[in-house]
């Protein structure tokens, strides 16, 4: 089983692009599959977290995820407020939405690092939404080539069944760019 | 999301009549309540309006009853299977005709 | 065809509802059950499900307008959470009394003072007495099932279901749940028969004062008084346990899967010690009892799906062979125990059942409960045992000192 901590603020859709990997995970064949938003109350700019499990058989645990196999960090000024590797793996891969590559991000050792400029592509792409652009379901995109859980086509399709057919394009078309895009830093050899 | 559920016309015919209390509206459902009496009241129909009259009138006894054992007729009726002897047509009647008379104690 | 999509708790009990076809739906929105009403709302208001919603001031009057709704032939559905359960309590008495088949998803949540949104199951556990059954699910398939079951089982004792589940735990967790073929709904839940029509042809008086003998009509039936009321509810109750197996059975039949009847068991067959739970934690001790049995003691668990009626019999099996059985719940009857505890410890006593029981109470307004913590509190509870300490309530990652 693979556990993924989402971190980002209330409003950037991270509930929602949980939800997504969900969909493109069982489409992947994965039989189990949870999605849950960090439980209580959540307001717009705070620090939030969503949590998703994705197994080969049906999920049977429903609490809180302690170490993650995967972070993925929609705004990197939460580092300086949320102890993010604290709840890593020290194996584990960390994808962050920042323009910088991952030796500029200030991570040491023994984490895979992922970068994606995931707010500068849905921009490229106009994905702006009130006036904000829209990157929780580009930085998917950063999770398929960072991992290998889910194919393109498994993001694709679970967007299908989400949002409007033009919305889908896109919306897809920031994905595939993002996983073009992604920069990984192999952990450091020990 | 499903399609709309269409109902079939469904058999509304009743299950079991005694899974849930009740009772059916019925005279004496609540027993014979005339034997609670004490006083029971008499009419004096010399004195009754719609007696003296002939004619549908006055009939105060029968809208204050609170047992609704008073009879609109002519002349005045009161079941007294159900009378519980309030008193209350005898001291709403306007002509004084009907008096409390102990039960036990002749009409007169 | 039945389909697969990945959703919350919630929708799970919303999509059951509406497949079972529900005609009065009145709810009163409350964490974490809002997005159960919402949906609920949403369906009806958007032409997808003929029913009526009624918009109610209180949980009380949600139960109310449920009672007469029901009454006269309608099928209906509520949903509720903690303070607005117990705001409905005396309600719950009247719909269990009057015998009507209502199903109310209880989305379990802490019960205040102090305020708590998160989950525990104080709410729905401290209305046992009120005459409803209660069905607990361990996942939101359990959950979308359940509703459907509810209803059969319900129009066939005359007794209301609530259909209990962890709030957040399960309301808003999404995960994938298959959706039954609506007209495969159709045929294994036939329409609701009330139990008796009003009609102004035969007009009735229903539920009116009892009186502490039996009474004899004007046309000379001797009529039940109070006392043979109750235990007309009580009979069904216990009754109650062959039709939910039944029910189980026929749904699986129907749609290929099924959820254990009165309680689920997990590698029970050769267990030394057996975890029980009830909704959720159950679920989460099924990975304690494998994290157990890789430290090679042999562990297992049996999941409370149905509380009341309690499943004796079935627990009786179920933990016939165990050496030791640990009780893990989400609330407590204060002065006491769980009340799981003292239900199991009176199943067992004085039958061919010697395990020790110990109670554990975890997870209170929200407080995490991970798998590798029950696996840690069941081996202190052997040991204990090995001691000959017979009797033990925890409470589990709670600072008691």
């Amino acid at each position: 089983m693979k556990e993924i901590l989402w971190h980002g603020r209330g409003g950037q859709g991270v509930v929602v692009a949980a939800q997504i990997l969900a969909e493109a995970a069982y489409l992947a064949g994965f039989k189990g599959v949870t999605s849950a938003p960090a439980f209580g109350p959540e307001r717009r700019g705070s620090p939030v977290t969503a949590s998703s499990r994705i197994a080969g058989e049906p999920v049977r645990t429903f609490s809180q995820i302690e170490q993650a196999d995967v972070a993925i960090v929609l705004d990197d000024s939460l580092f300086k407020v949320v102890d993010i590797l604290n709840r890593l793996k020290k194996e584990g891969i960390i994808i962050i939405n920042t323009a910088a590559q991952p030796d500029q991000v200030g991570i040491e050792g023994c984490f895979e690092v992922a970068t994606v400029d995931a707010v500068g592509i849905a921009l490229k792409h106009h994905l702006i939404r009130e006036g904000a652009p829209v990157f929780n379901t580009t930085i998917l995109g950063a999770f398929a080539r960072a991992t290998g859980l889910v194919s393109l086509e498994h993001i694709e399709r679970a967007l299908e069944g989400k949002i409007s057919r033009d919305a889908v394009a896109r919306n897809f078309s920031t994905v595939k760019d993002a996983y073009e895009h992604t920069v990984l830093r192999q952990k450091a050899q020990s | 999301m499903p399609d709309i559920w269409e109902y079939e016309e469904s058999d509304m015919s009743k299950r079991d009549d005694s899974i849930s209390a009740m009772c059916t509206p019925a005279i004496g459902e609540a027993g014979k309540t005339g034997d609670w009496r004490s006083s029971r009241p008499v009419i004096d129909h010399s004195k009754c309006i719609p007696s003296l009259k002939k004619k549908p009138a006055c009939f105060l006894c029968w809208l204050y009853c609170p047992e609704g054992v008073v009879r609109a007729n002519i002349p005045v009726e009161i079941d007294m299977d159900y009378c519980k002897g309030c008193g209350v047509c005898a001291e709403e009647c306007p002509s004084k005709a009907i008096t409390m008379v102990r039960e036990g104690a002749t009409d007169e | 065809m039945s389909k697969v999509r990945i959703m919350t708790g919630n929708q799970a009990a919303a999509v059951g509802a509406t497949l079972s076809g529900v005609q009065v739906v009145a709810a009163y929105p409350i964490t974490p059950q809002s997005q159960l009403a919402e949906i609920m709302s949403q369906q009806i208001e958007g032409g997808k499900l003929k029913a009526e919603y009624v918009r109610v001031e209180s949980e009380h009057s949600a139960m109310t307008v449920c009672i007469s709704a029901s009454t006269v032939g309608a099928r209906v559905f509520t949903a509720t959470s903690a303070n607005g359960l117990l705001y409905m309590h005396e309600q719950l008495h009247w719909a269990a009394g009057a015998r009507l088949p209502i199903v109310m998803c209880c989305v379990n949540r802490g019960v205040g003072a102090p305020w708590t949104i998160f989950n525990d199951q104080q709410d729905s556990l401290s209305q046992r007495d009120t005459g409803w059954l209660q069905i607990y699910c361990r996942n939101n398939q359990e959950i979308l099932d359940t509703v459907i079951q509810a209803y059969r089982i319900a129009e066939k004792v005359y007794v209301p279901v609530m259909v209990c589940f962890d709030g957040f735990v399960l309301s808003h967790t999404m995960m994938p749940v298959y959706i039954p073929d609506a007209g495969a709904v159709r045929k294994f839940l036939p329409p609701y028969k009330p139990h008796t029509i009003l009609s102004p042809e035969d007009p009735r008086n229903i539920n009116p004062v009892l009186f502490p003998g039996r009474r004899e009509n004007t046309e000379g039936v001797l009529c039940d008084g109070y006392m043979e009321m109750r235990y007309k509810l009580f009979a069904a109750l216990d009754g109650a346990r062959d039709v939910i197996i039944e029910t189980d059975e026929a749904f699986a039949e129907a749609f290929g899967r099924r959820h254990g009847g009165m309680l689920w068991e997990y590698l029970t067959e050769d267990a030394d010690v057996i975890l029980t739970g009830i909704g959720s934690i159950a679920s989460e001790a099924t990975v304690a009892a494998d994290l157990l049995r890789e430290e090679g003691v042999k562990a297992g668990v049996v999941g409370i799906r149905v509380f009341r009626p309690f499943p004796k019999e079935d627990v009786r099996r179920a933990l016939r062979k165990a050496r030791a059985v640990v009780t893990f719940e989400k609330a407590v009857s204060y002065g006491y125990e769980g009340g799981l505890c003292s239900d199991l410890k009176a199943a067992l006593y004085g039958t061919e059942v010697k395990a020790a029981v110990h109670g554990c109470i975890a997870g209170l307004g929200g407080r995490d409960v991970k798998a590798r913590e029950l696996a840690e509190a069941v081996k202190a509870s052997l040991a204990d045992i090995d001691d000959g300490r017979t009797e033990k309530t925890l409470w589990l990652n709670c600072f008691t000192g």
